[in-house]
């Protein structure tokens, strides 16, 4: 999953709060900063899932982390 | 009932007008919403017309976030309210926290987002349906999401009569306001105008066939052959009159004065249907009688045995021809649980400004006896105006509105 | 006009027995209704449980007509709506001063897969086909179809009207007829709630949310409120009706009275559509509304019927919320939740916790939380673990919650209005 993936995904699965664009520069942010809630998270990891056919655990990914933990974790397990 | 119940606010979202003003531009010019489907190809059903929202532009209005969550009425809804609360000057934020409530009026749900999620279960599988199939689907759905992005923490509410259904939640809102909620945003902005929705609406055996938009939906009319569905309809945001005059409201569009619903015996009965009824129940909880109405905004559901029962209560109550009747849902079709509120607005803006909005299209049977405002807009003095809405199965109900003095 | 408002006749379809016997016998044995779903085949799912209920509506009374016009959850309120009416014994009713309210979270959900499946050929059409649509698909495309038919069965001909709240329609629905026979709108009101959502889109959308329980190897007791090891709710399905009268007017024919519609409040959390704070604030502003209405201190509820789903974030925030309201009072007062052995029926299951809410003030029992072996000390509350216990009651606080933010509560008491 490359990086642009990722933010594809993120922008169809949940969009962007206010004052938000969905870009390189959120990498970094948690998914609270980013207004993300359980839900979000649960419709942006079962598409990586069917896209990329990979398993993620469930908790593995919370509001704390962020979209680069996540690249992270869909790239190197 | 004791102190009134105020509407300080509106939020229309019509196929003919979005904002009050252009609505009603539009509405007493006699300029129609109504044409073909634009949302899905429409050449392989029997129906092709609808009344469809066309200058909204939800995705400027509302947060990004909240876009793939919300089927299309959510959305409409949601910038419906927004505007509504503008209109009415109230900060949901500034009021107290338990003291604003949400009582919305559904028919079929997010309709157009369940289809999407119906079509990836079976044609991928169940791990393809999305987390927000699990609300943004279902009945409930427009009230939440209104309560969360305004902070409303009151009485909450969701009633479902099919068109009938958008008054019930007027009149479940001015019976919290009476309990002591100070601010309610209510009514209701409907429509599933996507295939699966379509082909559930042609079941009903009532939409029109008609392929030009001036031939596609004429209550009363010799030529009535079944309805156009559209989607849209009003927000209204109704208060008792002490607390908007605590936060400084002059003026008001005008007053619930009086509400009632009633359901028709079942088919084959040969009992009298309810709407007769319902209207004297609404005018005797409104303290008026037939001869204080100044114009009835009906159902006009364009079906003949319909167009007569509802001609039939008319004259019963008020004599034959001898209140003004009109049907300015002629240019925005059928909305569903939408048409009611939109049809109060519209009323509210009669009183507003002493005029009657038309009936277009329509070349009234003088078989039904009734004076069929239109095809141009009536001037007259409205200080009481009387909307009929009725939904599928037999439910009737009614709303009086009165000025505000 | 503020009228007193009385339950004089009930109707219940629950998992695990047809009627309100079964079902008030279900609960006090303790025993469970969840089961390895058979209506569909649920392999694919990530949860594979839900309480079903044994249901042929033919030997209810139902005609092939009425059975080819329904979905599912109409046939189920229809027969509640009528065993209601039978139950109360009230004879010929007044069609004008009798109205209906019916909840449902869903609606005609089963009957509308049902349906596109057939119009989209298993979903390979976008343009769905109308030539094999059911002639009365409109009938499960707007769910007050349910009202309608209620209205019909019975014979009424006053307000009417479906409220969908989500699962807190069973409650809201009983509390909203409650209102329009209080203020005079009508004398008797047919009311109650419905929802038969045991389906692939149904399961899909839990699943794809994590909100039912993957306890596939233990249907039995995959229901468990407030038990350290809950993971999630278990789908159910059924209705339950009532027929409520104004008071004196009941007393004086002689009617049964099975408790009295104290208080009701609704409030919304304006949080979240699935979420819920930790705090319980909204849930407790309901219960200290529905007491005041019902003019009862916390001290005078003698038992809580809980939404108690089994979801974690839901028991932990139930709690609070029975502490915030209640104060100490919370910790001596049983609260069980009976979804642990009928599972989670969505719009319904408010009016079937309202059923067994008065069958526990007709009885002096309350029903056990089954399934409750392992304490949470999120949850420290008296929850009746296992087993039904005897206990005077007279005055009970049944809740719910639902998606949407929805949080209400109702306050029934005993028909002689007990110490009040």
């Amino acid at each position: 999953m490359s990086i642009e993936d990722l933010l594809r995904i993120l922008r169809e699965c949940a969009g962007a709060e206010e004052g938000v664009t969905i870009d390189e520069s959120i990498l970094d942010t948690d998914f609270d900063g980013l207004g993300y809630d359980s839900i979000a998270l649960l419709e942006i990891t079962s598409r990586i899932e069917r896209d990329f056919d990979v398993r993620l655990d469930d908790e593995s990914i919370d509001s704390g982390a962020t979209p680069r933990n996540l690249h992270s974790l869909v790239n190197d397990g | 009932m004791s102190a009134p119940t105020l509407v300080t606010g509106l939020g229309i979202v019509s196929p003919n007008g979005a904002g009050i003003e252009e609505f009603w531009a539009r509405t007493l010019a006699g300029d129609s919403g109504i044409a073909t489907v634009t949302r899905f190809d429409p050449a392989s059903y029997p129906s092709r017309l609808a009344g469809e929202v066309t200058d909204v532009a939800v995705e400027d209005n509302l947060p990004n976030r909240l876009l793939p969550q919300t089927d299309r009425m959510t959305r409409l809804s949601l910038v419906a309210t927004d505007w509504a609360l503008a209109d009415a000057g109230a900060d949901t934020a500034e009021l107290p926290e338990f003291g604003t409530g949400v009582i919305t009026a559904a028919s079929s749900g997010g309709f157009e987002f369940g289809q999407n999620e119906l079509q990836k279960l079976w044609r991928k599988g169940s791990r393809h349906v999305s987390a927000y199939q699990s609300f943004a689907w279902f009945y409930a759905v427009n009230t939440g999401q209104i309560s969360i992005r305004n902070e409303m923490r009151g009485p909450s509410g969701v009633l479902v009569a099919d068109q009938a259904g958008g008054l019930d939640a007027l009149g479940q809102a001015r019976r919290q306001v009476s309990k002591g909620t100070g601010l309610i945003v209510t009514g209701g902005v409907d429509g599933s105008i996507c295939p699966w929705g379509w082909v559930a609406q042609t079941a009903q055996g009532r939409l029109s066939t008609e392929n030009s938009p001036d031939r596609g939906f004429l209550p009363f009319d010799a030529r009535a052959a079944g309805h156009v569905p559209g989607e849209g309809g009003a927000i209204l945001i109704v208060e008792d009159a002490e607390s908007a005059a605590r936060r400084g409201v002059a003026g008001a569009y005008g007053e619930i004065a009086g509400y009632a619903a009633t359901i028709d015996p079942p088919p084959g009965s040969g009992r009298e249907p309810g709407l007769r009824r319902t209207v004297e129940t609404a005018l005797a909880d409104a303290g008026c009688g037939p001869g204080d109405v100044d114009a009835v905004f009906a159902d006009a559901a364009a079906t003949p045995s319909l167009d007569r029962s509802e001609a039939d209560a008319i004259s019963a109550v008020f004599g034959p021809a001898a209140v003004p009747v009109t049907a300015p849902k002629t240019m925005t079709g059928r909305l569903h649980s939408g048409g009611g509120p939109l049809d109060v607005a519209a009323a509210l803006l009669a009183v507003r400004d002493g005029v009657i909005p038309p009936t277009v299209n329509v070349s009234p049977d003088p078989g039904y006896a009734l004076d069929l405002v239109g095809p141009g807009p009536r001037a007259a003095r409205v200080r009481t105006a009387l909307v009929l809405a009725r939904g599928h199965g037999g439910f009737n109900s009614a709303v009086v509105v009165r000025e505000h003095r | 006009m503020n009228r007193r408002v009385v339950i004089t006749g009930m109707g219940v379809l629950a998992p695990g027995g047809v009627g309100t016997k079964e079902f008030w016998k279900l609960l006090t044995d303790g025993r469970t209704a969840t089961r390895r779903i058979t209506f569909f085949d649920p392999a694919p799912f990530r949860s594979q449980v839900a309480a079903e209920i044994d249901f042929a509506p033919e030997l209810h009374g139902l005609g092939a007509q009425q059975v080819r016009r329904m979905d599912r959850a109409a046939q189920l309120a229809v027969v509640a709506a009528s065993s209601a009416v039978e139950d109360s014994g009230i004879g010929e009713l007044d069609p004008y001063r009798t109205g209906v309210t019916v909840g449902s979270a869903v609606g005609a959900t089963m009957g509308l897969e049902e349906e596109y499946r057939v119009v989209s050929d298993d979903g390979r059409a976008w343009l769905v086909d109308h030539e094999y649509a059911v002639p009365h698909l409109y009938d499960r495309f707007v769910p007050s179809s349910f009202a309608a038919e209620v209205a019909w069965a019975v014979g009424a001909e006053g307000p009417a009207a479906v409220v969908s709240t989500g699962c807190t329609s069973g409650l809201d629905a009983v509390g909203h007829a409650a209102a329009v026979l209080a203020e005079g709108s009508a004398d008797v009101m047919v009311a109650g709630a419905t929802d038969a959502p045991i389906s692939p889109i149904t399961s899909a959308c839990f699943d794809a949310i994590k909100a039912t329980t993957p306890r596939n190897d233990d249907a039995e007791h995959a229901s468990r409120p407030f038990d350290a090891t809950r993971n999630g709710f278990v789908l159910g399905e059924g209705a339950a009706v009532f027929v409520l009268e104004e008071r004196d007017s009941a007393l004086r024919r002689g009617a049964h009275v099975y408790a009295e519609v104290r208080g009701f409040a609704s409030r919304c959390n304006a949080f979240h559509m699935t979420g819920l704070r930790p705090d319980g604030r909204e849930m407790a502003e309901a219960i200290r509304v529905a007491l005041a209405e019902a003019r009862t201190d916390p001290a005078d509820i003698d038992y809580i019927n809980a939404h108690g789903s089994g979801t974690k974030q839901n028991d932990r925030h139930e709690t609070a919320a029975f502490k915030r309201s209640l104060g100490e009072h919370a910790y001596r007062v049983p609260v069980s939740s009976i979804k642990s052995m009928i599972g989670h029926s969505l719009g319904a299951i408010g009016s079937l916790e309202i059923a067994a809410s008065a069958l526990a003030i007709e009885h002096d029992v309350v029903p056990p939380t089954a399934n409750l072996h392992e304490p949470d000390p999120e949850c420290d509350l008296d929850y009746v673990p296992v087993t039904a216990r005897e206990w005077a009651t007279d005055c009970v606080l049944a809740v719910g919650s639902g998606f949407g933010g929805f949080q209400s509560a109702m306050v029934l008491t005993g028909a002689e209005g007990g110490r009040w």
